[in-house]
Protein backbone atom coordinates (compact mmCIF):
# COMPACT_ATOMS: atom_id res chain seq x y z
CA UNK A 1 0.00 0.00 0.00
CA UNK A 2 2.25 2.34 1.11
CA UNK A 3 6.43 2.62 2.33
CA UNK A 4 6.42 5.17 5.00
CA UNK A 5 8.07 3.70 7.64
CA UNK A 6 5.36 3.06 10.60
CA UNK A 7 5.49 5.09 13.85
CA UNK A 8 5.28 3.02 16.77
CA UNK A 9 5.10 4.65 20.56
CA UNK A 10 6.60 2.57 23.23
CA UNK A 11 6.30 3.56 26.93
CA UNK A 12 9.01 2.90 29.65
CA UNK A 13 11.64 2.54 26.47
CA UNK A 14 14.78 3.12 28.39
CA UNK A 15 15.16 -0.49 30.02
CA UNK A 16 13.86 -3.90 30.29
CA UNK A 17 10.93 -5.07 27.59
CA UNK A 18 10.41 -1.62 26.34
CA UNK A 19 14.00 -0.73 25.64
CA UNK A 20 14.49 -4.48 23.76
CA UNK A 21 10.89 -3.94 21.50
CA UNK A 22 12.56 -0.17 20.73
CA UNK A 23 15.47 -1.89 19.18
CA UNK A 24 13.75 -4.66 17.49
CA UNK A 25 11.37 -1.64 16.19
CA UNK A 26 14.32 0.50 15.35
CA UNK A 27 15.89 -2.66 13.12
CA UNK A 28 12.91 -3.17 11.50
CA UNK A 29 13.07 0.32 10.20
CA UNK A 30 9.99 1.97 11.88
CA UNK A 31 10.63 4.92 13.91
CA UNK A 32 10.10 4.89 17.24
CA UNK A 33 8.86 7.40 19.86
CA UNK A 34 9.46 6.58 23.57
CA UNK A 35 9.44 8.08 27.27
CA UNK A 36 10.45 6.79 30.71
CA UNK A 37 10.85 9.06 33.85
CA UNK A 38 14.93 9.14 33.36
CA UNK A 39 17.20 9.81 30.38
CA UNK A 40 17.83 6.87 28.13
CA UNK A 41 21.64 6.09 26.53
CA UNK A 42 19.78 5.07 23.13
CA UNK A 43 20.55 7.01 20.10
CA UNK A 44 19.14 6.38 17.08
CA UNK A 45 18.28 8.71 13.91
CA UNK A 46 14.51 7.43 14.08
CA UNK A 47 14.02 7.66 17.84
CA UNK A 48 13.18 10.30 20.03
CA UNK A 49 13.01 9.95 23.79
CA UNK A 50 10.81 12.21 25.82
CA UNK A 51 11.38 12.22 29.62
CA UNK A 52 8.25 11.96 31.86
CA UNK A 53 6.14 10.28 34.13
CA UNK A 54 3.36 8.90 32.26
CA UNK A 55 0.47 9.83 34.99
CA UNK A 56 1.86 13.21 34.35
CA UNK A 57 -1.47 14.13 32.18
CA UNK A 58 0.45 17.18 30.68
CA UNK A 59 3.68 15.90 29.41
CA UNK A 60 1.86 13.19 27.90
CA UNK A 61 -0.48 15.59 26.44
CA UNK A 62 2.57 17.18 25.33
CA UNK A 63 4.62 14.57 23.88
CA UNK A 64 1.49 12.88 21.73
CA UNK A 65 0.99 16.53 20.31
CA UNK A 66 4.70 16.62 19.41
CA UNK A 67 4.35 13.25 18.08
CA UNK A 68 1.25 14.36 15.60
CA UNK A 69 3.25 17.66 14.64
CA UNK A 70 6.72 15.40 14.02
CA UNK A 71 4.88 12.55 12.09
CA UNK A 72 1.49 13.19 11.69
CA UNK A 73 0.14 10.01 12.60
CA UNK A 74 0.77 7.37 15.10
CA UNK A 75 0.25 3.85 14.07
CA UNK A 76 1.06 1.50 17.42
CA UNK A 77 0.58 2.42 20.81
CA UNK A 78 2.26 -0.31 23.27
CA UNK A 79 2.09 0.35 27.15
CA UNK A 80 4.39 -0.59 28.55
CA UNK A 81 5.65 0.76 30.77
CA UNK A 82 4.72 -0.30 34.53
CA UNK A 83 5.74 -0.88 38.07
CA UNK A 84 5.65 -3.76 40.32
CA UNK A 85 5.87 -4.17 44.03
CA UNK A 86 5.82 -7.57 46.41
CA UNK A 87 4.65 -6.98 49.69
CA UNK A 88 2.18 -8.67 52.31
CA UNK A 89 -1.19 -6.09 51.71
CA UNK A 90 -0.93 -5.72 55.81
CA UNK A 91 2.36 -4.42 55.13
CA UNK A 92 2.06 -2.34 52.12
CA UNK A 93 1.99 1.51 52.30
CA UNK A 94 -0.53 3.40 50.36
CA UNK A 95 1.69 5.24 48.78
CA UNK A 96 2.54 1.95 46.88
CA UNK A 97 -0.89 1.82 45.91
CA UNK A 98 -0.79 5.22 44.41
CA UNK A 99 2.46 4.83 42.46
CA UNK A 100 1.55 1.35 40.87
CA UNK A 101 -1.78 2.53 40.22
CA UNK A 102 -0.62 5.76 38.51
CA UNK A 103 2.22 4.32 36.55
CA UNK A 104 0.17 0.93 35.10
CA UNK A 105 -3.15 2.38 35.02
CA UNK A 106 -3.63 5.94 34.74
CA UNK A 107 -0.10 6.04 32.53
CA UNK A 108 -2.13 3.33 29.76
CA UNK A 109 -5.10 5.26 30.17
CA UNK A 110 -3.94 8.36 29.29
CA UNK A 111 -1.56 7.25 26.51
CA UNK A 112 -4.40 5.02 25.21
CA UNK A 113 -6.78 8.25 25.45
CA UNK A 114 -4.42 10.65 23.71
CA UNK A 115 -2.71 8.52 21.00
CA UNK A 116 -6.72 7.13 20.16
CA UNK A 117 -7.71 10.45 19.38
CA UNK A 118 -4.90 10.78 16.50
CA UNK A 119 -5.87 7.16 15.44
CA UNK A 120 -9.20 7.81 15.67
CA UNK A 121 -8.49 10.58 12.43
CA UNK A 122 -6.97 7.96 10.26
CA UNK A 123 -9.18 5.36 11.21
CA UNK A 124 -6.60 3.19 12.08
CA UNK A 125 -4.00 1.80 14.90
CA UNK A 126 -3.59 -0.68 17.20
CA UNK A 127 -3.03 -0.82 20.68
CA UNK A 128 -0.79 -2.94 23.13
CA UNK A 129 -0.97 -3.09 26.34
CA UNK A 130 0.45 -4.93 29.69
CA UNK A 131 -0.77 -7.16 31.92
CA UNK A 132 0.38 -10.38 33.94
CA UNK A 133 0.07 -13.64 34.80
CA UNK A 134 -0.18 -12.37 38.22
CA UNK A 135 -3.56 -11.27 37.36
CA UNK A 136 -5.49 -15.17 36.49
CA UNK A 137 -2.84 -16.36 38.88
CA UNK A 138 -3.79 -14.50 41.77
CA UNK A 139 -0.73 -14.52 43.44
CA UNK A 140 -0.37 -14.08 46.91
CA UNK A 141 1.93 -10.71 47.82
CA UNK A 142 0.93 -9.22 44.63
CA UNK A 143 -2.28 -8.09 45.44
CA UNK A 144 -2.02 -4.33 44.16
CA UNK A 145 0.27 -4.96 41.46
CA UNK A 146 -2.44 -7.41 40.19
CA UNK A 147 -5.49 -5.38 40.88
CA UNK A 148 -3.62 -2.32 39.02
CA UNK A 149 -2.61 -5.03 36.29
CA UNK A 150 -6.97 -6.11 36.39
CA UNK A 151 -7.61 -2.79 35.93
CA UNK A 152 -5.64 -2.51 32.33
CA UNK A 153 -7.53 -5.63 31.41
CA UNK A 154 -10.82 -4.17 32.12
CA UNK A 155 -9.63 -1.11 30.48
CA UNK A 156 -8.55 -3.02 27.55
CA UNK A 157 -11.69 -4.84 26.71
CA UNK A 158 -13.64 -1.95 27.19
CA UNK A 159 -11.72 0.61 24.77
CA UNK A 160 -11.65 -2.02 22.50
CA UNK A 161 -15.50 -2.01 22.07
CA UNK A 162 -15.31 1.73 22.44
CA UNK A 163 -12.77 2.54 19.61
CA UNK A 164 -13.84 -0.42 17.56
CA UNK A 165 -15.87 1.48 15.15
CA UNK A 166 -13.04 3.73 14.75
CA UNK A 167 -10.96 1.29 13.06
CA UNK A 168 -8.38 0.61 16.36
CA UNK A 169 -7.99 -2.42 18.14
CA UNK A 170 -6.66 -2.71 21.33
CA UNK A 171 -5.27 -5.87 23.20
CA UNK A 172 -2.99 -6.95 25.92
CA UNK A 173 -0.01 -8.90 26.54
CA UNK A 174 0.43 -11.01 29.58
CA UNK A 175 3.92 -12.04 30.29
CA UNK A 176 5.14 -14.58 32.60
CA UNK A 177 8.76 -13.47 34.74
CA UNK A 178 10.74 -12.32 32.28
CA UNK A 179 14.03 -11.68 33.49
CA UNK A 180 14.30 -7.80 34.00
CA UNK A 181 15.07 -5.05 36.58
CA UNK A 182 11.09 -5.70 37.70
CA UNK A 183 11.65 -8.71 39.63
CA UNK A 184 15.62 -8.59 40.20
CA UNK A 185 14.43 -8.50 44.16
CA UNK A 186 12.03 -11.19 44.19
CA UNK A 187 13.42 -14.26 45.48
CA UNK A 188 14.52 -17.14 43.61
CA UNK A 189 12.13 -19.67 45.59
CA UNK A 190 9.09 -16.67 44.63
CA UNK A 191 10.02 -17.30 40.93
CA UNK A 192 10.38 -21.02 41.43
CA UNK A 193 6.69 -21.14 42.74
CA UNK A 194 5.22 -19.28 40.46
CA UNK A 195 6.62 -21.04 37.39
CA UNK A 196 5.39 -24.05 38.53
CA UNK A 197 1.78 -22.49 38.33
CA UNK A 198 2.30 -22.52 34.55
CA UNK A 199 1.64 -25.05 31.79
CA UNK A 200 5.02 -24.85 30.81
CA UNK A 201 7.25 -23.98 33.39
CA UNK A 202 10.10 -21.98 32.47
CA UNK A 203 10.77 -17.93 32.55
CA UNK A 204 9.76 -15.97 29.69
CA UNK A 205 11.80 -14.06 26.86
CA UNK A 206 11.69 -10.50 25.37
CA UNK A 207 11.05 -13.00 22.12
CA UNK A 208 8.10 -14.52 23.49
CA UNK A 209 6.81 -11.18 24.21
CA UNK A 210 7.29 -9.03 20.94
CA UNK A 211 6.10 -12.98 19.28
CA UNK A 212 2.31 -11.84 21.07
CA UNK A 213 2.86 -8.24 19.79
CA UNK A 214 3.59 -8.72 16.36
CA UNK A 215 0.22 -10.98 16.31
CA UNK A 216 -1.68 -8.12 17.63
CA UNK A 217 0.07 -5.69 15.59
CA UNK A 218 -0.26 -7.64 11.99
CA UNK A 219 -2.38 -5.57 9.41
CA UNK A 220 -3.74 -9.42 9.16
CA UNK A 221 -5.06 -9.23 12.86
CA UNK A 222 -7.86 -6.13 12.46
CA UNK A 223 -10.44 -8.47 13.41
CA UNK A 224 -8.57 -9.50 16.86
CA UNK A 225 -9.61 -6.83 19.77
CA UNK A 226 -10.35 -6.81 23.50
CA UNK A 227 -8.20 -10.08 23.83
CA UNK A 228 -5.55 -11.02 26.77
CA UNK A 229 -3.24 -13.09 25.80
CA UNK A 230 -1.27 -14.91 28.71
CA UNK A 231 1.94 -16.73 28.24
CA UNK A 232 3.34 -20.13 29.57
CA UNK A 233 -0.15 -21.88 28.95
CA UNK A 234 -1.79 -19.66 32.03
CA UNK A 235 -5.33 -18.58 31.46
CA UNK B 1 -12.17 38.92 25.09
CA UNK B 2 -13.91 37.12 22.18
CA UNK B 3 -11.36 34.99 20.24
CA UNK B 4 -13.87 33.88 17.04
CA UNK B 5 -14.43 30.49 18.82
CA UNK B 6 -17.55 30.57 16.89
CA UNK B 7 -16.41 30.67 14.31
CA UNK B 8 -13.74 27.85 14.72
CA UNK B 9 -16.65 25.51 16.07
CA UNK B 10 -18.39 25.60 12.58
CA UNK B 11 -14.96 25.31 10.72
CA UNK B 12 -14.40 22.25 12.12
CA UNK B 13 -17.83 21.43 12.36
CA UNK B 14 -17.86 21.59 8.25
CA UNK B 15 -15.00 20.18 7.81
CA UNK B 16 -15.96 16.96 10.61
CA UNK B 17 -19.70 16.72 8.54
CA UNK B 18 -17.66 16.96 4.92
CA UNK B 19 -14.71 14.08 6.18
CA UNK B 20 -17.50 11.66 7.60
CA UNK B 21 -20.18 12.32 5.38
CA UNK B 22 -22.67 13.81 7.53
CA UNK B 23 -25.82 15.23 5.31
CA UNK B 24 -26.80 17.94 7.32
CA UNK B 25 -30.19 19.64 4.79
CA UNK B 26 -29.87 23.27 5.94
CA UNK B 27 -27.02 26.54 7.35
CA UNK B 28 -25.10 26.53 9.67
CA UNK B 29 -25.62 28.92 12.25
CA UNK B 30 -25.28 29.78 16.06
CA UNK B 31 -28.64 28.01 16.66
CA UNK B 32 -27.62 24.60 14.82
CA UNK B 33 -28.19 22.12 17.23
CA UNK B 34 -25.56 19.77 17.83
CA UNK B 35 -26.17 17.12 20.23
CA UNK B 36 -29.52 15.94 21.99
CA UNK B 37 -32.96 16.32 21.19
CA UNK B 38 -33.08 16.84 17.39
CA UNK B 39 -29.25 17.33 17.59
CA UNK B 40 -27.30 16.27 14.16
CA UNK B 41 -24.68 14.34 15.68
CA UNK B 42 -24.84 10.74 17.06
CA UNK B 43 -22.85 10.08 20.53
CA UNK B 44 -19.84 8.81 18.96
CA UNK B 45 -19.74 11.60 16.13
CA UNK B 46 -19.87 13.76 18.93
CA UNK B 47 -16.67 12.11 20.47
CA UNK B 48 -14.70 12.70 16.90
CA UNK B 49 -15.93 16.21 16.89
CA UNK B 50 -15.09 17.34 20.10
CA UNK B 51 -11.58 15.49 19.57
CA UNK B 52 -10.98 17.35 16.08
CA UNK B 53 -12.06 20.56 18.27
CA UNK B 54 -9.69 20.43 20.91
CA UNK B 55 -7.00 19.57 18.20
CA UNK B 56 -7.58 22.50 16.01
CA UNK B 57 -7.55 24.93 19.51
CA UNK B 58 -4.42 23.66 20.28
CA UNK B 59 -3.32 24.10 16.76
CA UNK B 60 -5.03 27.80 16.47
CA UNK B 61 -4.18 29.10 19.93
CA UNK B 62 -1.72 26.57 21.91
CA UNK B 63 -4.24 25.87 24.73
CA UNK B 64 -4.62 22.16 25.26
CA UNK B 65 -8.14 21.81 26.31
CA UNK B 66 -10.19 19.01 28.09
CA UNK B 67 -13.91 20.52 26.72
CA UNK B 68 -15.62 17.35 28.09
CA UNK B 69 -15.01 17.90 31.65
CA UNK B 70 -16.81 17.68 34.86
CA UNK B 71 -18.11 20.86 34.74
CA UNK B 72 -19.37 20.54 30.91
CA UNK B 73 -21.19 17.57 32.10
CA UNK B 74 -23.29 19.08 34.81
CA UNK B 75 -24.65 22.17 33.24
CA UNK B 76 -28.08 22.48 33.38
CA UNK B 77 -27.66 23.19 29.56
CA UNK B 78 -25.36 21.03 28.14
CA UNK B 79 -22.15 23.23 26.24
CA UNK B 80 -22.63 20.47 23.51
CA UNK B 81 -26.14 20.76 22.77
CA UNK B 82 -25.35 23.76 20.25
CA UNK B 83 -22.93 25.67 18.37
CA UNK B 84 -23.43 29.12 20.28
CA UNK B 85 -23.67 27.28 23.28
CA UNK B 86 -20.01 25.39 22.67
CA UNK B 87 -18.40 28.27 21.17
CA UNK B 88 -19.35 30.25 24.60
CA UNK B 89 -18.10 27.46 26.83
CA UNK B 90 -14.84 27.42 24.99
CA UNK B 91 -14.28 30.99 25.33
CA UNK B 92 -14.98 30.42 29.29
CA UNK B 93 -12.02 27.67 29.45
CA UNK B 94 -9.78 29.85 27.52
CA UNK B 95 -10.13 32.80 29.61
CA UNK B 96 -9.71 30.07 32.96
CA UNK B 97 -6.82 28.82 31.48
CA UNK B 98 -4.66 31.93 31.29
N1 LIG C 1 9.49 -8.58 33.74
C1 LIG C 1 8.47 -9.33 34.10
O1 LIG C 1 8.65 -10.38 34.72
C2 LIG C 1 7.05 -8.92 33.76
C3 LIG C 1 6.02 -9.86 33.95
C4 LIG C 1 4.72 -9.50 33.64
C5 LIG C 1 4.45 -8.23 33.15
N2 LIG C 1 5.47 -7.35 33.00
C6 LIG C 1 5.13 -6.02 32.51
O2 LIG C 1 5.98 -5.68 31.42
C7 LIG C 1 6.17 -4.26 31.38
C8 LIG C 1 7.66 -3.96 31.28
O3 LIG C 1 8.32 -4.46 32.42
P1 LIG C 1 9.90 -4.65 32.54
O4 LIG C 1 10.12 -5.97 33.15
O5 LIG C 1 10.55 -4.33 31.26
O6 LIG C 1 10.20 -3.54 33.67
P2 LIG C 1 11.53 -2.69 33.93
O7 LIG C 1 12.74 -3.43 33.45
O8 LIG C 1 11.46 -2.30 35.36
O9 LIG C 1 11.33 -1.41 33.01
C9 LIG C 1 10.26 -0.52 33.22
C10 LIG C 1 10.35 0.63 32.21
O10 LIG C 1 9.27 1.52 32.43
C11 LIG C 1 9.77 2.84 32.75
N3 LIG C 1 8.87 3.40 33.76
C12 LIG C 1 8.53 2.91 34.97
N4 LIG C 1 7.66 3.71 35.58
C13 LIG C 1 7.42 4.75 34.76
C14 LIG C 1 6.63 5.93 34.83
N5 LIG C 1 5.86 6.20 35.91
N6 LIG C 1 6.64 6.79 33.80
C15 LIG C 1 7.41 6.55 32.71
N7 LIG C 1 8.17 5.45 32.56
C16 LIG C 1 8.19 4.56 33.59
C17 LIG C 1 11.20 2.60 33.24
O11 LIG C 1 12.06 3.70 32.99
P3 LIG C 1 12.34 4.85 34.10
O12 LIG C 1 12.77 4.14 35.33
O13 LIG C 1 13.40 5.70 33.49
O14 LIG C 1 11.06 5.59 34.27
C18 LIG C 1 11.63 1.42 32.36
O15 LIG C 1 12.05 1.88 31.10
C19 LIG C 1 5.50 -3.73 32.64
O16 LIG C 1 4.23 -3.21 32.32
C20 LIG C 1 5.38 -4.93 33.53
O17 LIG C 1 4.33 -4.81 34.46
C21 LIG C 1 6.77 -7.67 33.27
Amino acid sequence: MNNRPRVIVITGSRKGIGRFLTEHYLESGDIVVGCSRSKTDLEHDKYTHFILDVSDEIAVKRMVSSVRKLFSTIDILINNAGMASMNHFLLTPKATVEKLFSTNFTGTFLFSREVAKLMSKKKKGKIVNFSTVAVPLNLEGEAVYAASKSAVVSLTKILAKEVGEMGITVNAVGPTPVYTDLIKTVPKNKIGELLNQQAIKRLGTFEDVLNVIEFFINPKSEFITGQVVYLGGVS
Amino acid sequence: MSRGANKLVMQVLGDFLNEENIVFDGKLTEETRLFGGDGMLTSIQLVMFITSLEEEIEDEWDVMLTLADEKAMSRRVSPFSSIKYLADYIEEKINEYE
